[in-house]
């Protein structure tokens, strides 16, 4: 078995506050579209929360998976196995031997509403009423696994938990299983389903979110000046990751390469990025370095971008720390102001987005931008979403989670 | 009040149809719920706890093993209805 096989993308799934698809999602991106909304559920009065807004899905769970299914996994789930059946259609279903099909899937916080509605149970109808599946439901894995068992995968299941780089390190984890000959498909991405009371009080505490509860839909602006934090969000963002010649063999439709990933850690505090962005800025270069590509091949990055004050900066920092001059040639987007911030899924939703603007040479504007903050040292696209030049181009999805995790891959056109 | 049998596993038909997704044509007294109808351990123990609350009997832990079949429960649910 080789050891540095190339990998690319053959399948796309997502279900997000923008779309129940990766097509409904995509045109509702590029039209601009914000997902946030007031949040109708009786719980934001009764702890009266200072946020009474979100981006929910666009398309409820419920529509799409059986009664049966809903009852036995925990949204978090539940959103990863709509994205990782529509990306395995997407590739077409491949006839594909089980060992050689993985799971990479991860999650931020996993199954909170089980974990609560259970302790819930417990404690008003006693230990009999808790149901059996509290435990597989409330994991982190309970994800990676649904997945595994919705297309028999056997080659391994994976969760890797980063907070909001989850996602995309889950895409990485796939890649290295490629590339080193663990597998020849896997199925990667990440999920979350955590807009719960306790999920709001903790950020809000946090002082991390958006309190524009008058204008939900314009509350998600990065590198505007009025920032004041990120707007909640869920969903799942799943890619089919496949060896080359595999893809080439079947004459599989094929979106880009995967090329390259990078990984670091701060060691600097538990939730404030570094804000020189030193521990950012090598995970980028590393993302570049080991897809053996240079800065001026960048013609995009999909920012992490989560609208926080200090967040923004940090990252534009970073970018110039890892890129200098060359960064003047990279057009940037921030697709949370419409997603809103999906944490565990942040990554793998976005990076989807930075595969389709490399496959479509398209990338979608950040909205929201009225009065443009000056200390962002970057290309920001607003207004329209931009055409990215023809020939061979490459883009780098940057994410970054609390506890100091530093995520950024690199995608090739093909 | 005890229940006919017939009533007993209309509602444990319901209760198999609530967790599993299983049709309730499909709950049947000489099915087996392993063998003939593929329910787990973990959803035996939902639809056990759901009949001691729907029919109003309790269900030790140490009896479930001995509910081989569909029959065995509606059978033990009817004898010890109060």
């Amino acid at each position: 078995m080789t050891t540095d096989r190339r990998v690319v993308v053959t399948g796309l799934g997502a279900t997000t506050p923008l779309g129940g698809t990766v097509p409904a999602t995509w045109e509702a991106l590029l039209a601009g579209k914000p997902g946030a909304r007031t949040l109708t559920e009786e719980w934001v009065s009764t702890y009266d929360l200072p946020v009474t807004f979100a981006a929910r899905l666009a398309q409820p769970a419920s529509e799409v998976l059986s009664k049966v299914e809903i009852r036995r996994m925990d949204p978090n789930a539940q959103y990863a196995v709509i994205a990782a059946r529509e990306a395995w259609a997407d590739a077409g279903a491949p006839e594909v031997d089980p060992a050689r099909l993985g799971v990479a899937v991860g999650t931020g916080i996993g199954g909170v509403w089980t974990l609560l509605d259970q302790w819930d149970t417990l404690r008003e109808r006693g230990v009999r009423r808790v149901y059996p599946l509290a435990v597989p439901m409330l994991m982190p894995n309970s994800a990676s696994g649904n997945v595994s068992l919705a297309l028999g995968a056997r080659a391994g299941a994976h969760c890797t938990v980063s907070a909001c780089a989850s996602g995309a390190e889950s895409m990485g984890t796939g890649y290295e299983m490629i590339r080193t000959g663990r597998a020849d498909l896997v199925v990667a991405g990440g999920t979350e389903g955590a807009i719960h009371p306790i999920c709001f009080a903790g950020f809000a505490q946090m002082q991390a979110l958006s309190t524009r509860n008058d204008s939900p839909e314009t509350a998600s602006r990065p590198y505007d000046t009025t920032r004041d934090g990120f707007v909640m969000g869920e969903g799942a963002g799943v890619i089919v990751l496949e060896a080359e010649e595999h893809a080439r063999a079947r004459g599989a439709r094929i979106y880009a390469e995967f090329a390259g990933i990078g990984m670091s850690s701060d060691a600097h505090h538990i939730t404030a990025p570094e804000p020189e962005g030193a521990g950012a800025s090598r995970a980028m270069v590393e993302a570049l370095e080991s897809a053996g590509l240079a800065p001026q091949d960048i013609v995009h990055i999909n920012a992490h971008a989560t609208s926080t004050p200090v967040g923004d900066i940090a990252e534009s920092n970073a970018i110039r720390r890892a890129f200098g001059a060359d960064a003047d040639q990279m057009a940037v987007s921030a697709t949370k102001s419409m997603t809103g911030h999906l944490l565990g899924a942040a990554g793998a939703l976005e990076g989807v987005f930075t595969i389709l603007a490399v496959h479509h040479r398209l990338a979608p504007a950040t909205i929201n931008i009225t009065d443009f903050d000056p200390a962002i040292e970057l290309d920001v696209i607003r207004g329209e979403h931009r055409a990215l030049p023809s020939g061979d181009i490459a883009a780098l999805n940057n994410s970054f989670g609390f506890g100091g995790h530093n995520v950024a891959f690199t995608v090739k056109s093909v | 009040m005890a229940q006919s049998e017939q009533e007993i596993l209309a509602g444990l038909a319901d209760i198999v149809n609530e967790e599993t997704g299983l049709d309730t044509d499909s709950v049947q007294m000489d099915k087996s719920f392993t063998e003939d109808l593929d329910i787990d351990s973990l959803s035996m123990m939902t639809i056990v706890v759901n009949a001691e609350d729907k029919f109003g009997v309790k269900i030790p832990d140490e009896e479930v093993k001995n509910l081989v079949t569909v029959g065995d429960a509606v059978k033990f649910i009817g004898a010890n209805q109060s």
